[in-house]
């Protein structure tokens, strides 16, 4: 890797983030099927979103707050004087009006900063963000052939966030640090599901290298066709690789975009993009201008929920949680906030953490192909309270609890009254355990004699006859104790 | 006058193929329409602001609740070319998006 040292990775970070709203940025139709309903192709469609001609955009409210948020989360500047839409010109069969509505020289926020806590490298970067605006989604192309396309028009018109950072990675692992903690916070204050496999959140990596300590960047590629934050780290250090063994050849880069082939673990290039320019930008004549009112901005600051880089801090500091507990739970907001609430019913935080992200969050995971979240899990938090409680003061063990949970994860019963319709509480009744002791030791006289006789080895086979007869119901210690009691006592 | 290689290369971009004729053809005629247009530039604009808009509206939105659209049939009614439940269009190969 000596070639690595002569040279300066340099990466910057393009994300498109659907927001989550219920309707499109232009007009009424509904951004996704609804619950429990198949996606059918061509149903969620207007004049609008159609591009018909004779309609007009109006623009969604919660879209442009959501943006907002985004943009106060990363401690941009909020134009509260002029915002302009603009339209990007380019013909496509994936943009029904010739034009996509986005903004150009005037975006909605500009000039952040996101402080990126790199695990794996031991530090922490601060990424400046360019700008954070508003545009609208494209349809969506399939493949028909070798000589037609099919067109999807449900995408079309759904908010999409652009957010630009400008080129402060310095390496692959920083540049998915900086995708994973972003998309902590787009969760964390509700603006985009930011899920990279359904492409609610997709990224473009911009890569360069250049000599150690050069001031010009070098030849510029953007990869794109990245499903994964995995797929992004990769696609950033074949890159990296593929650039420091030109440049040690003394070739020259083509400055172009590539698309990341995840099986072969390599970027091919694709088609040449058109220069900027070539998308004509000219402000949008069918939008009045907006000037997001102060006090818009204001009310949404104060009501900025609780960001991640807080929340780990607060788990780590106020609740004593590992660093890793504390990352694992921030992930996912609805984890983070399914966990607050388990510990908000009297729980101590470490059995709250270590069930929350165990047990519940794989019972979760087995389900998460189908879109289940935390906050859609049957067992609300006051039902897990309970059962850590079960738990924590012996009255079930940590097996019959799991299987407990298993059993009301999805159905919601009160895991108490499942302990208790089935007896599955421990054996705590010293009488019971002491009529199971004396009625295993009276069926195995050899054994008794064996253990008797000093040959102790023995004794683990009874505890295990007892708790059989008690099927594992009874309390280890309490059995025990009754056994050796019987055993050592009555010679 | 506009050269040739401008005019290839916005009809590249609206992807329309021109033959040589064409080109002659709208070289003049998008030649007098810039021309026609580079008018304005006598105008003295110097106390004037930059206007997108002229109608005095501003802040227009609506809320975020959701309504049914077209249905799908209604929708492709006037596609030329359909494949089931999607609209069929011929591949783009040129360069593009
Ligand atoms: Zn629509």
């Amino acid at each position: 890797m000596a070639v690595l040292t002569r040279y300066e990775t340099v990466i910057g970070i393009e994300v498109h983030a659907q927001l989550r709203t219920s309707s499109k940025m232009f007009c009424s139709c509904p951004t996704g099927a609804a619950a429990g309903e198949p996606d059918e192709p061509n149903t969620r469609v207007c004049p609008v979103c159609l591009g018909l001609p004779g309609t007009l955009p109006v623009i969604n409210r919660r879209a442009v707050e959501l943006v907002i948020l985004t943009g106060l989360a990363l401690e941009c500047h909020v134009e509260t004087d002029a915002v302009r839409f603009e339209r990007k010109n380019y013909f496509y069969p994936d943009l029904p009006k010739g034009y996509q509505i986005s903004q150009y020289a005037l975006p909605l926020c500009s000039g952040g900063r996101l402080s990126v806590p790199v695990p794996s490298e031991g530090t922490e970067v601060l990424v400046d963000i360019t700008r954070a605006h508003l545009e609208e989604d494209t349809a969506r192309l399939q493949h028909g052939g070798r000589d037609h396309s099919l067109v999807d028009f449900n995408r079309a018109g759904v908010p999409l966030m652009e957010i630009v950072t400008e080129p402060d990675l310095r390496s692959p692992a920083q540049a998915r640090a900086y995708g994973e903690a972003l998309r902590d916070i787009l969760r964390h204050i509700g603006a985009s599901d930011g899920d990279m496999e359904t492409g609610s959140m997709r990224i473009e990596g911009n890569v360069s290298l250049r000599p150690m300590g050069a001031a010009d960047l070098g030849t510029k590629v953007e990869v794109k066709n990245l499903n994964s934050f995995r797929s992004l780290e990769r696609a950033m250090e074949f890159e990296v690789a593929r650039h420091a063994e030109a440049l040690g050849r003394g070739e020259q880069l083509t400055q172009e975009t590539r698309g990341w082939d995840e099986g072969k673990g390599r970027t091919v290039s694709q088609r040449s993009k058109e220069e900027a320019n070539d998308y004509r930008y000219f402000p949008e004549p069918d939008l009045p201008p907006l000037r997001p009112a102060a006090e818009w901005v204001a009310r949404l600051r104060a009501g900025m929920p609780e960001l991640p880089v807080a929340r780990r801090t607060r788990y780590r500091q106020s609740l004593g949680l590992s660093a890793y507990d504390a990352a694992v739970l921030t992930a996912d907001v609805e984890l983070a906030e399914y966990f607050d609430a388990v510990v908000a019913e009297g729980v101590a935080p470490k059995p709250a953490a270590n069930w929350v992200t165990g047990e519940f969050s794989r019972l979760l995971n087995a389900r998460a192909a189908d879109g289940l979240r935390a906050s859609g899990v049957a067992l609300r938090p006051a039902g897990l309270a309970e059962l850590i409680a079960e738990v924590e003061s012996g009255a079930v063990s940590t097996t019959t609890a799991k299987t407990v949970l298993a059993r009301t994860f999805h159905a919601g019963e009160s895991p108490r009254a499942i302990i208790e319709a089935e007896e599955l509480g421990g054996l705590s009744d010293t009488r019971a355990i002491g009529e199971a002791v004396s009625e295993v030791l009276a069926n195995h006289p050899a054994q008794v004699a064996e253990y008797r006789s000093g040959k102790t080895q023995i004794y683990g086979f009874l505890v295990g006859q007892v708790m059989r007869h008690t099927a594992g119901r009874a309390d280890g210690r309490l059995v025990d104790e009754e056994l050796r009691r019987q055993l050592d006592g009555e010679q | 006058m506009i050269s040739r290689q401008d005019v290839e290369h916005v009809a590249a971009l609206a992807r329309l193929g021109l033959s040589a004729d064409e080109i002659d053809l709208m070289q003049g005629q998008l030649s007098r329409i810039l021309e026609a247009v580079a008018q304005l530039r006598d105008v003295d604009t110097s106390q004037i602001g930059p206007t997108a808009q002229v109608i005095g509206l501003e802040n227009v939105m609506r809320e975020d609740e959701a309504r049914a659209g077209l249905g799908r049939e209604l929708a492709l009614a006037n596609a030329p070319l359909r494949e089931g439940p999607l609209l069929r269009v011929p591949v783009i190969l040129e360069e593009g998006r």
